[in-house]
């Protein structure tokens, strides 16, 4: 059997839409379909579309064990991220004005901090430890009594390390702070039960999880009732969280992807953490690489390395045969090395020669081993011709040496 | 039973073509466009001919075209967005928009800017002369109004109105408008217009904000450079190609879906005007070709609404976003219809996939269940 190339290694960027969830969107759109607007009240069109939305509510639900009451649609989850933080910190803010979160946390959790200081908020952003964990009692020493609101992302997408959501929530509970988790990277691949988590926002993605792109939800606790400022407003969808005509197709997509995904963790996660395991061993003895982010708490299809002495971008352009990310997809257009590898303390070199590989429900065993020989042939190959290599191999302490300007 | 659809303004099936447009961007091309790999290229090429497709429609730059999650949220965009980036102190709508517009009030005002209505005459139009002395005495910084009303039909002249201000942004939502009349943004002299995908056969959960560049916003959703820095989160892919997909297809058909639904609207409202107590709102100025608007008097429009459900026509007796509230128009009520007349408004709203028979067999079914009240409110 031949490949097709290039072989994908980037399912934390993005997920193919699986087929079986293609298959149940597209009877949500065209004339002979279901394509009536679900806020439609006074006619069958609408109804038939509300009952498709409620299914995928109840489906959504039942993967993180919630009530469907507690699923708000969204486009996606950086929205859900902007409604939980603002929401909750414009609707709290008489309680206090303080946020804390985490250096490592995604760009739409980071810049929706960064907006609230412009609006007089006071956020503290953390430092991961070196493995990409929060310790937790420095975590703790953070929280202060006007601290309202806690960001703390569930799964990282570059390193794939998993917080202790639980911990983290049984201390904001205590405090009554709200705490909000970024579950955009774990839904399908790490198993959640809002029921024991102490959490009061979450924030999911469908195209992550083999759903659509443009879609997510964010789950509201209702017990204890979690309050929020709406952000979008107009016809009061959403009971009135989150305005504009539910997308029926792109929910039904959604709920699709949960149900399967509830149905096939299990076996997809031993599948791929074969893989995994398979990628990294093969990969292992070259010499100079440092995987980024603890290695045990860690989600399946995650491997994360940087490669010493070998320039990200040519890396990059050298292995076009293969679909992965340096930094996260959504600022691998600019050239800046990753901002969460540089919070784990690695230099700017190695963050720039970092690759992130994952793997997902389509990856095969052959691509792995194709990507292990394609890698291993190129950084031989790359370091060949890298005057720093040379010196490295000749036994110079690089980091003593005083680069002169010229 | 077959059922027939007419509740074209709330929303519209998706065209097959555009649905073939946008299944191979599900399985196929499904690389995220902020990716700089091949995949992510593929992805990021759909979306580019997708903002010169809707760019096209109302005759822009492709850069003036800003993709959001649909109509509610660029209307949101475009008000918030630019009373937040400017500081602006005083912003005005006319009194018949959208809930998208009209219940921005609040939140406007808790951030310092104070929110006005621009009364409508009693055809729903904001009058040119009413618009200057209220340009004058209120001095409003931001003004928005519709190019088409969702309920009526009823289409402003935007040019007119635009042609009076001095520095005043103008915003005017053109969801119900887009692909039903020509819209030329340069033309109308607007500064922001939203448009919806799902109002022009195409997906749902897709929109847009055309802007002139001159105008600051400040983004509603934060993370990322997405859309110019404007509007933050991984692209809607295929719905964008679907949206464009969408666009090219109303800017080529336009003249003969106008003509198809000015016809069909004609045989409808000859037919409805033989029934007995109907009273036709705004007939008497320019509306959509495809849109009627009508009551009968004694009858609650909900209830035959629901009746005509039961008997396979699928129609509406407000907005879609706001059949849920149970009171009458807000649009008719600014417009001065009586409460009693209000609330026997019933709105059919045809498409491109209606037909002759679809309209044959409403007229009858419409006049037979009016007979069918009246005789039970007349008791005999």
């Amino acid at each position: 059997m031949t490949l097709k190339l290039p072989i994908y290694l980037d399912y934390s960027a993005t997920t193919p839409v699986d087929p079986r969830v293609a298959a149940k969107m597209v009877q949500y759109l065209t004339q002979d379909q279901t394509f009536g607007n679900p806020a439609s009240r006074s006619h069958a069109f609408g109804w038939e579309a509300d009952e498709a939305v409620k299914l995928a509510r109840q489906q959504v639900a039942d993967l993180i064990n919630a009530d469907p009451r507690e699923i708000v649609w969204t486009s996606g989850a950086t929205e859900s991220d902007n409604l939980a933080i603002k929401g909750a910190a414009h609707f709290y803010q008489k309680k206090g004005k303080h946020i804390v979160t985490v250096k490592t946390e995604h760009k739409a959790v980071l810049d929706t901090c960064r907006q609230l200081e412009r609006e007089g908020f006071e956020v503290t952003y953390l430092d991961p430890e070196p493995s990409g964990l929060l310790d937790l009692s420095k975590f703790e020493a953070a929280l202060r009594d006007d601290t309202i609101v806690v960001s703390v992302m569930h799964v990282n997408n570059e390193i794939g390390v998993i917080q202790d959501i639980k911990a983290i929530g049984d201390i904001t509970r205590k405090r009554g702070i709200i705490f909000h988790v970024d579950a955009a990277q774990s839904a399908g691949k790490v198993a959640i039960d809002t029921q024991d988590l102490n959490v009061d926002l979450m924030s999911f993605s469908a195209h992550k999880i083999y759903g659509p792109k443009g879609m997510g939800a964010l789950y509201v606790r209702r017990k204890p009732r979690v309050r929020l400022e709406a952000q979008m407003h107009g016809g009061g969808h959403e009971r009135g969280l989150r305005s504009g005509t539910l997308a029926t197709h792109q929910i039904v997509g959604m709920g699709e992807a949960f149900r399967l995904a509830k149905e096939e963790m299990a076996t997809d996660n031993e599948r791929i953490r074969m893989l995994r395991d398979r990628l990294y061993e093969g990969l292992q003895d070259i010499e100079e690489i440092y995987v980024n982010g603890d290695l045990e708490h860690r989600t399946a299809g995650n491997l994360n390395i940087s490669f010493n002495f070998v320039e990200g971008e040519s890396l990059i352009m050298a292995l076009k045969d293969i679909a992965v990310s340096s930094g996260s997809a959504c600022t691998s257009a600019s050239l800046e090395p990753s901002y969460v590898l540089r919070a784990l303390g690695r230099s700017d070199e190695l963050a720039h020669s970092s690759i992130r590989f994952t793997i997902g429900r389509f990856t095969t065993e052959e691509e792995i081993d194709y990507t292990i020989k394609l890698i291993r042939g190129k950084i031989d190959k790359l370091r060949e011709l890298s005057p720093l290599w040379e010196m490295y191999k000749e036994g110079v302490d690089l980091s003593k040496i005083q680069w002169a300007a010229h | 039973m077959t059922y027939v659809y007419l509740d074209y303004n709330a929303s519209t099936p998706v065209d097959q073509r555009v649905l073939d447009a946008m299944l191979p961007f599900h399985c196929q091309f499904y690389g995220n466009p902020s990716s700089i790999s091949l995949m992510g290229r593929q992805a990021r090429a759909g979306i580019d001919q997708a903002r010169q497709q809707v760019a096209a429609l109302v005759s822009v730059h492709p850069s003036q075209v800003l993709f959001t999650s649909g109509g509610t949220e660029a209307n949101n965009l475009a008000i918030k967005g630019a009373a937040m980036a400017q500081g602006l102190k005083r912003v005005a709508w006319s009194a018949v928009e959208h809930p998208s517009i009209l219940r921005q009030s609040a939140m406007l005002s808790r951030l310092g800017t104070q929110c006005s209505e621009i009364p409508v005459d009693s055809t729903g139009r904001v009058n040119q002369g009413e618009f200057k002395r209220y340009l004058e005495s209120v001095k409003p910084q931001l003004v928005s109004v519709m190019t088409a009303n969702n309920e009526t039909g009823v289409i402003q002249d935007i040019a007119e109105l635009t042609a009076l201000k001095r520095d005043v942004i103008f915003h005017t939502d053109a969801v119900q408008a887009a692909g039903k009349i020509q819209l030329k943004f340069e033309a109308m002299g607007v500064d922001l217009m939203t448009l919806s995908s799902h109002k022009i056969y195409g997906p749902k959960g897709v929109g847009a904000l055309i802007f002139n560049k001159s105008i600051d916003l400040e983004p509603l959703i934060n993370g990322g450079g997405h859309e110019g820095g404007l509007r933050a989160g991984t692209e809607n892919v295929a719905g964008i190609v679907g949206f464009g997909a969408a666009a090219e297809l109303a800017k080529a058909e336009l003249q003969d879906r106008q003509d198809k639904l000015s016809a069909l609207r004609k045989s409808l409202e000859d037919g409805i005007k033989k029934i007995p107590g109907v009273h036709l709102f705004a007939q008497e100025v320019p509306r959509l070709a495809n849109t009627c608007y009508f009551g009968i008097e004694g009858i609650e429009g909900e209830a035959m609404v629901l009746r005509l459900d039961q008997q396979g026509f699928g129609i509406t007796s407000g907005s879609a976003c706001s059949s849920k509230s149970g009171k009458p128009s807000n649009t008719l009520l600014k417009m001065g219809v009586e409460e009693s007349l209000a609330a026997t408004a019933i709105r059919v709203s045809v498409g491109k996939e209606t037909k002759k028979q679809d309209i044959d067999e409403f007229i009858a079914e419409l006049t037979q269940q009016a007979g069918q009240f009246h005789s039970i409110i007349l008791g005999n």
